[in-house]
């Protein structure tokens, strides 16, 4: 599977090229739009807070008149109550009076502590309240309706102040959700609780003024009680049941509660809303109604407030996507421009990786990198091509040679006799011979014949030096060596003639060893000289194998004057004679060790089959074993001789 | 929000399966013999304090137990003791003191199942109004409901050797709340979180817990006429079964119980909430089931009759008491 990275390494310079500055471009782009988003949203809900705050402190102060406006009349008649308290007609009318006065009142009673106004009467409390058709009216208390432990009436008595109540559902009273004014009347000069004067407020009717508040689309205002209940709120079902403190742990957000604190506590200020609190995010700004000890709070959808930076980042979005296409397109095309010609390039240059160097190269137009590297490939081109005309000559010229040195070989060798068993109708010996050459043309020679019918001649040489120079000298030694060897000559005398014959204009300064012998195989008598060359190994008939001791002589055609000697054993049948070059003793190994003359010795002694053809294939197999993948330094010659008597 | 309305599609449909299920269920008391009517009264308005009773009558145990239930909507206009002395309850429910001064003054209760064992009665006072020790309670003005709810901390503040202020407690907790008093009266289960969510933190609060005072009385139990037990203790039996039933079933199912709460609640447009109905039921698990308490659900001991009576004449409010085989009446003997 190819790793990103590895697919990335293969997409074009233009997508890499694209890729990257639209990467860094946006990466640049959305830090500067965030920071400027963030910088906008906090002046826009700064600016909010001072109109929604404006807002506010002008909805309370509306506020502030009505419930003024409601507590005026009841605070009135409750002066007048600790004064003296009036008829029953009269304390009816003037509720009556004060109903039809002041339409925000739902209902109003004067409470009376017990047996206060009628000695009989436990429970005083004539209430007037607002019926579809005009006003009703009921005596509140009795068993069903102990009034005295109603927070109404309860905790101005105990707190002997005026007091707006909790919400609460007026069962047995009104039969609405309302909230209750209370203020209290005092006899004997302000020392004995006698009752309360109350103004009861509609829920709904609160709910309506409060509803007035209208704030951006959706938002809107509520009110909590001192206790944090709901007294106006758009959701019908939170009035007077939830409090801002149930709902907060209903969504358990201790934000909601701490909000909810700081609102009963009558603390004025501006925070985030729960997200749970409205189903979106939402600020509220807060601010105590001081007449009630309540609390008003607007909220604000942000999603509102903030529409104009909404409106404003999606027009800036829209520019910076267009911003972006025209980037890349502009991206696209410069790219296609660089890459064009390098593709052609690229193209034309596996043309020329294929062998085809007469492709037509893209002429160079520019003066930037790209012309430069086409001129470059141009010029590569050409000095490609002129090279590999180069080289075709040098080879032709090398085949050549090649050719006519193997021709040369073939003349070499052409010298050397090459028929085995040479002499078939003689059983008295067994001769074979054979010669690897090291290069195409080598030193060495071999050579026998029969001097007469009872003495075979035979020799081995070595030319100093390889190749062509070394083959001629070598023919020319051979040559001279068949010429002057005849019947009954001495081997040293060959040698010393031949030697002699050599020195002459031997500019080349080239020499040959050579070991020559005659052997007479009526007798088994064996005479030969050396010049200088390696000591040939007898092997008896018994086994056993020892270098022939053989005479010492420099080798040919350095010294005119060098004498050579003859050396003489008696072969006896079963024995035989091994003639080789130091191509068999010097040949190396890998690790470039000598063959040396003791292997050799060790492996004749140890062969069995003693046959010429054996022998000298047993020398010839090991020495190319030996020199295993190292190259033949030197030519290699074997020849046997077994007599056989 | 937290208000669920007792109509929801989901509710009317269960409501019609469990209908359904018990026309189709083999009733066997139902179907061999008339259901019986009764009427249950219990001692408040509707609220969690009494969701067995609801439970048991919204899910048909009653009903399955051969009772023709009708549960009244309580509150301070219908105290059960005039209810069952008129005639016009059945049982009703009220703490084991009142049921004792109630049957002192005449009224011949007998405790058919005990529901809750311990008290959860508090006193509440604020931490900034210098209240931290029992002993700050001296002098200091409290707030406290009509006599029978008012003896064990009039013991407490004996006990303490306190002198207070008592004061005339209301339907709620606003006096407090506004300042009128140093200390208020309120159940655990009630008022102490309605005073919570009102803003205020627990360690704002000072709370003296009248059973981790050793006043632990047992509180709500079920309650018949004398005659009713000995003319009929088959209904009183089915009656106690079918309302420990209720209670087993809404400690199992709060959010259920809760619905059927909540639909009583709306009824009777009471100024509370569903989370104050969710704290109520668990705290009323709570002192129905305390962990560590062995006893038989629904059972009175002479144990806790008699420091009940003890404590009660001690506080000379209680004039002479019947003996406990007489006031407990137990329908599974």
């Amino acid at each position: 599977m190819p790793t990103p990275s590895s697919s990335l390494r293969h997409r074009g310079l233009g997508f890499k090229l694209a890729l990257f500055i639209l990467t860094s471009t946006t990466i640049i782009f959305a830090a500067a739009g965030a920071y400027n988003y963030y910088c906008t949203r906090q002046i826009i809900l700064k600016n909010v807070r001072e109109s929604v705050r404006n807002l506010a402190h002008a909805s309370v102060q509306r506020m502030e008149t009505i419930f003024a406006g409601v507590g005026r009349i009841p605070t009135f008649l409750a002066f007048n109550l600790d004064e003296s308290f009036p008829d029953m007609d009269e304390l009816k009318e003037f509720l009556r009076d004060f109903l039809h006065a002041v339409p925000e009142v739902y209902g109003t009673t004067v409470a009376f502590e017990p047996y206060a106004f009628d000695a009989q009467e436990r429970f005083f409390a004539p209430y007037y309240f607002k019926e579809k058709n005009g006003l009703g009216f009921t005596m509140l208390g009795g068993e069903d309706y102990d009034y005295f432990l109603q927070d109404w009436y309860l905790i101005p008595r105990e707190l002997k102040k005026p007091m707006w109540s909790e919400p609460y559902y007026d069962e047995g009273g009104g039969n609405i959700l309302m909230t209750t004014l209370s203020i209290p009347f005092y006899r004997n000069a302000g020392k004995a609780f006698s009752g309360v004067v109350t103004a009861d407020i509609s829920l709904d009717w609160l709910k309506s003024l409060v509803a007035k508040i209208s704030v951006y689309q959706s938002g809107y205002a509520f009110l909590l009680s001192k206790n944090g209940v709901f007294v106006a709120h758009p959701e019908k079902r939170y009035l007077m049941r939830e409090s801002i403190f149930s709902l907060a742990e209903a969504m358990d957000s201790l934000e909601l509660r701490d909000i909810g604190k700081a609102m009963v506590q009558g603390q004025e200020g501006y925070a985030r809303l729960p997200e749970a609190f409205t189903g979106k995010p939402a600020w509220v700004y807060y601010i105590p109604v001081p007449s009630t000890g309540w609390s008003m709070g607007i909220i604000m959808p942000e999603k509102e407030l903030l529409a104009d930076l909404h409106i404003l980042s999606r027009e800036i979005l829209t520019i910076a996507l267009a911003g972006f296409a025209l980037l890349f397109a502009v991206i696209a095309a410069i790219s296609i421009r660089i890459t064009k010609p390098l593709r052609a390039l690229a193209e034309k240059t596996s043309e020329i990786a294929k062998g085809n160097l007469d492709v037509d190269l893209p002429t160079a137009t520019g003066g930037d990198e790209v012309g430069e590297l086409s001129r470059s490939f141009h010029d590569m081109r050409n000095a490609l091509k002129d090279y590999i005309a180069n080289l075709t000559e040098t080879t032709k010229a090398k085949e050549r040679m090649e050719s006519e040195l193997k021709i040369a070989k073939n003349i070499q060798m052409s010298f050397l006799p090459k028929r085995f068993p040479p002499f078939p109708d003689i059983g008295r010996f067994d001769l074979h011979a054979a010669l690897e050459p090291a290069r195409e043309v080598g030193g060495d020679l071999y050579d026998f014949f029969l001097l007469d019918d009872s003495h075979l001649f035979f020799s081995v040489g070595d030319v100093s030096g390889k190749g062509v120079p070394a083959a001629l000298f070598m023919a020319v030694s051979k040559t001279l060596v068949k010429g002057n060897a005849e019947p009954g000559m001495d081997p040293a005398d060959i040698l010393t003639k031949v030697n002699t014959e050599l020195c002459v204009d031997n500019e080349q300064l080239l020499f040959v060893t050579m070991f020559c012998a005659i052997l007479d195989f009526t007798t088994g008598e064996l005479v030969f000289s050396n010049a200088g060359h390696n000591p040939p190994v007898l092997m008896r008939a018994d086994g056993g194998a020892d270098f022939l001791e053989v005479p010492r002589g420099l080798f040919l055609g350095v010294m005119e004057d060098s004498a050579y000697r003859t050396g003489r054993i008696t072969m006896r049948p079963g024995e035989a004679l091994v003639v080789y070059t130091d191509g068999v003793t010097e040949a190396m190994n890998e690790a470039e060790e000598l063959y040396s003359s003791e292997r050799l010795l060790a492996l004749l002694r140890t062969a069995t089959d003693k046959s010429a053809v054996a022998l000298t294939g047993t020398v010839m197999e090991s020495v190319i074993t030996y020199e295993g993948d190292a190259p033949q330094a030197d030519d290699i010659t074997v020849l046997a001789l077994t007599y056989k008597g | 929000m937290s208000v669920v309305s007792p109509l929801r599609p989901g509710h009317l449909a269960g409501l019609l399966i469990a209908l359904l299920g018990l026309l189709a269920a083999p009733c066997p008391p139902a179907a061999a013999q008339e259901l019986k009517k009764a009427v249950l009264i219990p001692q408040w308005e509707p609220q969690a304090q009494f969701a067995g009773y609801y439970v048991a009558l919204a899910k048909g145990f009653y009903r399955q137990r051969g009772v023709d239930m009708t549960i009244l909507r309580g509150g301070p206009k219908s105290p059960p003791s005039r209810l069952l002395a008129e005639g016009r309850a059945t049982f009703g429910t009220f703490f084991l003191a009142t049921a004792l001064r109630l049957r002192s003054e005449g009224l011949p209760l007998v405790n058919i199942c005990q529901i809750v064992r311990r008290s959860s009665l508090l006193l509440i006072a604020r931490k900034d109004g210098g209240i931290r020790e029992p002993r700050d309670l001296d002098g200091r003005k409290v707030s406290m409901w009509g006599p029978e709810f008012r003896l064990q901390q009039e013991t407490f503040f004996r006990d303490c050797g306190v002198r207070v202020i008592p004061r005339p407690q209301g339907f709620t907790v606003d006096l407090f709340l506004r300042g009128g008093v140093d200390a208020v009266s309120g159940m655990l289960y009630n008022e102490y979180h309605t005073i919570l969510n009102t803003g205020l933190d627990p360690d704002e609060l000072t709370v003296f817990s009248m059973d981790e005072h050793g006043l632990s009385f047992p509180e709500d139990g079920i309650y018949c006429l004398e005659k009713t037990w000995r003319e009929d203790p088959d209904l009183c039996r089915a009656v106690a079964e079918a309302s420990l039933e209720g209670w087993r079933w809404a400690f199992a199912n709060p959010d259920k119980a809760l619905d059927i709460v909540m639909s009583h609640v709306n009824a009777a447009n009471l100024p509370t909430n569903r989370m104050h109905q969710k704290w109520m039921l668990a705290r009323m698990q709570d002192i129905i089931s305390p962990q560590g308490v062995a006893a038989a659900p629904g059972s009175l001991s002479r144990a806790e009759y008699d420091a009940v009576v003890t404590a009660m004449s001690r506080a000379n409010i209680l004039a002479d008491s019947p003996p406990y085989e007489a006031f407990y009446a137990d329908p599974f003997k």
